[in-house]
């Protein structure tokens, strides 16, 4: 991280993503910018409607054509800039360089193809110079890959257990060689063991291949696991950024960061009552005016209902709250 | 007292509903046009005396629309106005009653088939299959050709043939409502399965059957039409809008109106009630309340 | 606690067993499972997906017949009892459920859904003094009264729960079953709800038989922990103990398995096992879990271990524990 003057693998910078329909404008992600380098995990983290899965979609430019539109920002990857690619570049893309893994397993595998069939078809698309033996052939190993015997792949999607279909739909995604994975609470359908082994494969992978990934999670405990960098979201703004030992150790922390941990039950130590965050998300057609966690926040100030808050930075440590950036400049 | 309340409660729901109706422009016009059609069929005498319509008049056969008869004469002279205001009555009565009464029997079944599920639904479902097997209007045909020919028998054929498709269509509505939780938290706090069938299934199927039994009612004029044509439905000289779409047929050539006006009778009267259908289905669901 | 325990348990379940007859074969759901529950105190049931803890929670109620096995209240056996017994005793046991989206009706307004269960056993002589306790209800669950009109997809998940939660209080009961009350929820709301649940039992003195595969949330709310696999309970014992001195082997793994939000533990060893849940449908003779167990004797795949007491009130059923 000492090299500055490089280009960064993805950069995403002042992203702003609105759903409009005939009713309302909903403001799903307001101004964001990260950067991701090679080889390295980033953790996006937030509860339901915090703009996560946007973001994510954004970045293979999947979002619904109709209502999600992307005001403002640009995305860049590898030096392209997103926005100016056409779409046969824009496929080459999608599953080429950048491949994604959703949510449910049940519902991401086609029911009446085999499992080679649709690895195959990826495989396909992206290199179709492979004759039919070469692509059975890489199949197969993508499926070594993840853990799946070599004699499964002409098995359908329902043969498998939920875990299994997991690692074929990671299979799929590994299948061109992605320089990116973005994967999308890749786990939040398994069960705790089985999770455990999807985690622990997808970090060996990781750590072979060298792909850059996003885990986008509610689950804190797999982010410490995983990631390099984290990203907290909330109402469609990242207010706090930094490395997992920012994040994890740092003194410093946004007021709902320590509200998401104040949340979870500690195994170590049984208290009477939880801390939870009172109140809920901001209505996102509605937010406020200043920061947007102001209203559940224990530490607000008369200034935070007014004012977005500028970035306090420590190092790569960012956190986007008045409390900070007011300490640094008044002098508390 | 308690009786008080919960009539104000009933009644403060069925504004809200009709309030939600009016908001919809569609579903009002709907509305307007289907009472208009209403209104003809309750002053159809008033209208034109119904003498017209079976009095032949060889002299002015096939005239086309003037001034006398307003929407011309057909092949037997007979004024096509008024035999399509006093068809009005008898094509609405059919597609009304075949509708909702092959809805109330076929949803019965089916809501019980679905619940319930098991031998009874089984059972009703085989049989409801083996009635779905014959055509249509083969059934139709040989119910009113044992029963005898006249409109009481040829609703009872047509509601016959239309109780398997309304079947099975609430049975597969109840089945998947069945597996919901509310169901499973209604039974966790004591509920009769009849209270849970009529508090929670049925309210929750009425989108979809409010739907498809509007969306049948014009399916129905033309069902009872066909069979009106082989003289199984309404006896001639008594008018019938698909019995009068039918006869004009072999005049297309030379006096299109004959076809045309019974033909824009049943769609404007079907689109007027589908419009409506929708309408009301959106009033109802608390999900669309704006 | 321990004052507690020599009272009469107020549920008691003994060899409960649950077998669906499907097109496959015997589907053991739940196979004899025995547990007591004191009054004021929470049993926590975990295990993973297909492991019959639902149905275990379903079968307490008798939403679902039991096959086998005596179920007792307050020291009455009501295995048996009819329809119309079992309907005045589910008044003393109530249900909060898993879906906050798909438990209560999308038809019917808040407060004719907390209403439900008192028209249906005519609690209250007139609809005034129902939805009078309705809004009582409302006000102990942290429910605005101004939502008493609104629709359940006016609200979100936390809400919806908590109308959930008014709804299963609505009858005053002794012992509510939460089937994973909290599952479908994020973590901030998550904790508001656990928070809440904790409240009442403390107010209400009531019991609780509180299911959940997350292992982090029935450590915070239970006050004893069984572990259930393929419908056997592998392990049982106080909360405090299960967590600092697991037996039996899939406790543990199950134990380590849990992602810790800390990243000192990133490089910890886990103990995974391989493998997945085997089909509870014609089970094998023997441990349910010999098949993924690392430490599977050659008897482990013959006889089924018994649950059998290793420690005062620490039970383990594993073969390496004879």
């Amino acid at each position: 991280m000492s090299e500055v003057n490089h280009t960064p693998f993805l950069e995403v910078k002042d992203l702003r993503i609105i759903y409009k329909t005939d009713l309302e404008t909903v403001y799903a992600v307001n101004g964001i910018s990260f950067k991701l380098e090679k080889g390295q995990t980033l953790g996006l983290v937030g509860e339901t409607g915090a703009g996560k899965t946007t973001t994510a979609l954004s970045l293979l430019r999947l979002l619904p054509e109709r209502t999600g539109k992307v005001v403002d920002g640009t995305i860049t990857i590898e030096g392209q800039d997103l926005a100016t690619m056409d779409d046969e570049a824009l496929r080459q893309m999608r599953g080429g360089q950048i491949a994604m893994i959703f949510q449910d397993p049940m519902t991401s595998l086609n029911p009446v193809m085999t499992v080679a069939d649709q690895i195959g078809e990826s495989i396909m698309i992206h290199n179709p110079e492979f004759n039919k033996e070469q692509i059975l052939a890489r199949v197969k190993e993508v499926l070594n890959l993840v853990g799946i015997a070599e004699n499964r792949a002409s098995d359908y999607p329902h043969q498998f257990s939920g875990g299994m279909k997991q690692r074929v739909v990671i299979a799929m995604a590994l299948a061109c060689n992605p320089h990116l994975i973005i994967a999308d609470e890749p786990t939040t359908a398994l069960d705790v063991t089985i999770q455990a082994q999807v985690i622990s494969m997808m970090r060996n992978l990781r750590d072979t291949l060298g792909t850059a990934m996003i885990m986008i999670t509610h689950d804190l405990g797999i982010v410490a696991q995983t990631c390099d960098n984290v990203a907290i979201m909330y109402a469609g703004e990242l207010i706090e950024v930094g490395t997992a030992e920012d994040i994890f150790c740092a003194e410093k922390h946004h007021p709902y960061t320590v509200g998401l941990f104040g949340s979870i039950p500690n195994l170590n130590v049984k208290v009477d009552r939880l801390s939870p965050i009172p109140g809920l998300m901001p209505d996102p057609t509605n937010l406020p005016e200043g920061c947007p966690f102001a209203p559940r926040c224990n530490k607000c100030m008369p200034i935070c209902e007014k004012q977005k808050p500028g970035v306090y930075q420590d190092g790569e440590h960012q956190i986007r709250c008045h409390l900070f950036t007011g300490a640094a400049k008044g002098g508390q | 007292m308690k009786k008080n309340r919960r009539q104000s409660r009933a009644i403060v729901r069925l504004k809200e509903i009709w309030r939600r109706f009016c908001k919809n422009r569609i579903a009002l016009a709907g509305f307007i046009v289907f009472m208009c059609i209403m209104m003809v069929v309750v002053f159809a005498d008033v209208i034109v005396p119904y003498e017209m319509t079976e009095k032949p008049s060889p002299p002015d056969r096939l005239t086309p629309p003037c001034a006398e008869h307003p929407f011309g004469t057909d092949e037997f002279g007979r004024s096509v106005f008024a035999r399509i205001i006093h068809a009005a009555p008898n094509s609405l009565f059919i597609g009304f009653t075949v509708s909702f009464g092959s809805l109330l029997v076929g949803g019965t079944l089916g809501i019980a088939c679905g619940y319930f599920g098991g031998r009874f639904d089984n059972l009703i479902m085989r049989f409801l299959d083996m009635i779905s097997a014959l055509p249509g209007s083969l059934l139709a045909i040989v119910m009113v050709a044992v029963l005898g020919p006249n409109m009481r028998n040829l609703i009872i054929a047509l509601i016959v043939g239309h109780i398997a498709g309304f079947a099975r269509m609430c049975r597969s509505v109840a089945l998947s409502i069945s597996e919901q939780e509310y169901i499973k938290a209604a039974k966790a706090g004591g509920s009769s399965d009849l209270r849970i069938i009529f508090r929670h299934a049925v309210p929750n199927a009425a989108s979809t059957l409010i739907i498809n039994t509007t969306m049948s009612i014009s399916g129905v004029i033309l069902s009872a039409c066909s069979l009106s044509f082989i003289g199984l439905g309404v006896q001639p000289p008594k008018p019938e809008w698909g019995a009068m779409l039918n006869d004009a047929r072999q005049y297309f050539n030379g006096s299109p109106y004959l076809m045309v006006i019974p033909g824009l009778a049943i769609l404007i009267t079907s689109i007027s009630i589908n419009m409506m259908g929708d309408g009301l289905r959106d009033a109802l669901d608390p999900k669309l309340k704006s | 606690m321990a004052e507690l325990k020599t009272a009469a348990p107020l549920m008691e379940a003994r060899n409960l067993t649950k077998i669906f007859n499907v097109s496959r074969g015997m589907l053991h759901a739940v196979d004899g499972v025995d547990f007591k529950i004191y009054p004021g105190q929470t049993l926590g049931v975990v295990g993973e997906s297909g492991c019959g803890k639902s149905t275990l929670g379903n079968t307490i109620l008798r939403l679902t017949e039991p096959t086998s096995g005596e179920m007792y209240f307050e020291g009455k056996e009501y295995s048996k009892v009819g329809k119309r017994e079992m309907r005045e005793m589910r008044k003393d046991m109530q249900m909060i459920f898993q879906d906050p989206y798909s438990s209560i009706d999308p038809r019917m307004c808040v407060a004719d859904i907390i209403a439900e269960y008192m028209i249906i056993n005519r609690t209250y002589k007139t609809k005034r003094e129902i939805y009078a306790q309705v809004e009582k209800l409302m006000d102990t669950v942290g429910l605005a009264k101004r939502l008493a009109e609104a629709y359940p997809h006016e609200l979100d998940g936390g809400r919806r729960q908590r109308i959930g939660v008014a709804r299963a209080l609505s009858l005053n009961p002794k012992f509510i079953v939460c089937d994973e009350p909290v599952s479908a929820l994020d973590v901030s709301i998550q904790a508001q709800i656990l928070n809440l649940l904790m409240d009442l039992q403390d107010e209400y003195k009531l019991t609780y038989l509180f299911i959940t595969h997350n292992l982090s949330v029935v450590k915070q709310i239970s006050s004893d922990i069984m572990v259930m696999y393929l419908g056997k309970c592998v392990e049982r014992a106080t909360s405090d103990e299960l967590f600092a001195n697991p037996r039996h082997p899939y406790t543990k793994a199950l134990l380590s398995a849990i992602p810790v939000p800390d990243i000192s533990m990133r490089n910890k060893e886990i103990h995974l096992i391989q493998g997945e849940v085997t089909s509870p449908i014609n089970p094998k003779p023997g441990c349910r879990f010999a098949a993924r167990c690392p430490m599977a004797r050659p008897e482990c795949s013959q006889e089924s271990p018994h649950l059998r007491e290793v420690s005062p009130n620490h039970f383990v059923a594993c073969h390496l524990e004879e």
